[in-house]
């Protein structure tokens, strides 16, 4: 199915959840946030966020600045 | 007693708070942090580039250090947007200890005013430590202030500007009728512009170009740390008043006879 990260579009498998799609992309050990559809989606329920055809995640992290 | 900095729940002995942004590479940036005695640093909150490997060893040398962070909401130009931004940096640190930011205008990087207060009231109401970088304004401070901010943090000149504290005066106001910490953010250029402050009677300095910019950042680093610690010594001694005649220092009995004519 069809999301988009970040603003890019990506083709994922059904039923992924949040917290396997951070796994793939190398994120779970770090301090990420997760926005699905303008709602951040707490830690401790990524493991059981379902996401579907259309949703638009935003996924952040810290990074240095001033 | 011990002269600490408290803010909100924390108490810090360090009254210098840095940035992490701007530095050649990591290597500079740790040796930077760690020459400038900082417990307290800023970080921002960005997008993750998903098409590259994650390198997280400037969070893990953090952590392992135990620095305080502080993310802040650079790059915000509404009060929504920083709303927005400090709760992702909640979700992300497990912090609610931010620095808010709301630009008016790129090229002075210069605070919206009127956002900022708006996205104050929101922030306190949801239980963060609101830490708002604001211009040189008491009315402003003052209002950010009654809002519920555990601190305030007016510019001393433009961010990375380097002009130092271009009214001094306005942050004495400030500074008398504050009941919270008063944090000089931004437009530090050299040493003197943080002992400047410090000597005011602020409680603390922030910058992040003056170290990250200078030309050896590391040596910046010490001279800022050694800067904002006379300062603030200095604060504390109780300054000789300014007076337009002199007065001798050394006894005027005694004196030997002159050969003057």
């Amino acid at each position: 199915m069809r999301i988009e990260i970040n603003g890019e579009p990506r083709e994922v498998q059904e039923g992924l959840t949040i917290g396997v799609l951070l796994e793939t992309l190398g994120l779970s050990e770090r301090p990420v946030a997760v926005e699905r559809n303008a709602d951040i989606v707490p830690r401790a329920h990524h493991a059981s966020t379902q996401l579907h055809e259309g949703d638009k995640l935003e996924v952040v992290q810290f990074v240095g600045g001033g | 007693m011990q002269d600490v900095l408290t803010i909100g729940q924390h108490t810090f002995d360090s009254r210098l708070f840095v940035g992490t942004g701007k530095y050649k590479d990591l290597d500079e940036t740790k040796a930077a942090l760690d020459a400038s005695g900082a417990q307290v640093v800023t970080v921002a909150v960005r997008r993750v580039d998903l098409s590259k490997p994650q390198d997280q060893a400037l969070f893990e040398y953090l952590r392992e250090r135990k620095f305080t962070l502080l993310p802040n909401t650079a790059g915000c130009y509404s009060a929504s947007d920083a709303v927005r931004t400090c709760r992702l940096a909640r979700e992300a640190g497990m912090t609610a200890f931010v620095k808010l930011e709301v630009l008016g205008d790129p090229a002075t990087l210069f605070p919206d005013v009127e956002q900022t207060l708006e996205a104050a009231r929101v922030l306190v109401k949801e239980g963060f430590t609101v830490l708002p970088y604001t211009n040189d304004d008491p009315i402003t401070c003052k209002k950010l202030e009654d809002i519920g901010c555990a601190a305030v943090m007016p510019l001393g000149a433009p961010i990375g500007s380097g002009l130092g504290i271009r009214n001094p005066y306005n942050i004495e106001i400030i500074l008398k009728q504050s009941k919270v910490p008063v944090i000089v953010d931004a437009g530090v250029g050299t040493a003197s512009d943080a002992a400047v402050a410090m000597e005011l009677g602020c409680h603390g300095v922030l910058m992040n170009t003056a170290i990250a910019g200078a030309k050896d950042p590391v040596r910046m680093a010490r001279a800022m740390r050694l800067a904002t610690e006379a300062g603030r010594l200095a604060y504390l001694s109780g300054r000789i008043p300014k007076k337009l005649y002199a007065t001798a220092s050394s006894p005027l009995e005694g004196v030997i006879g002159s050969e003057r004519a």
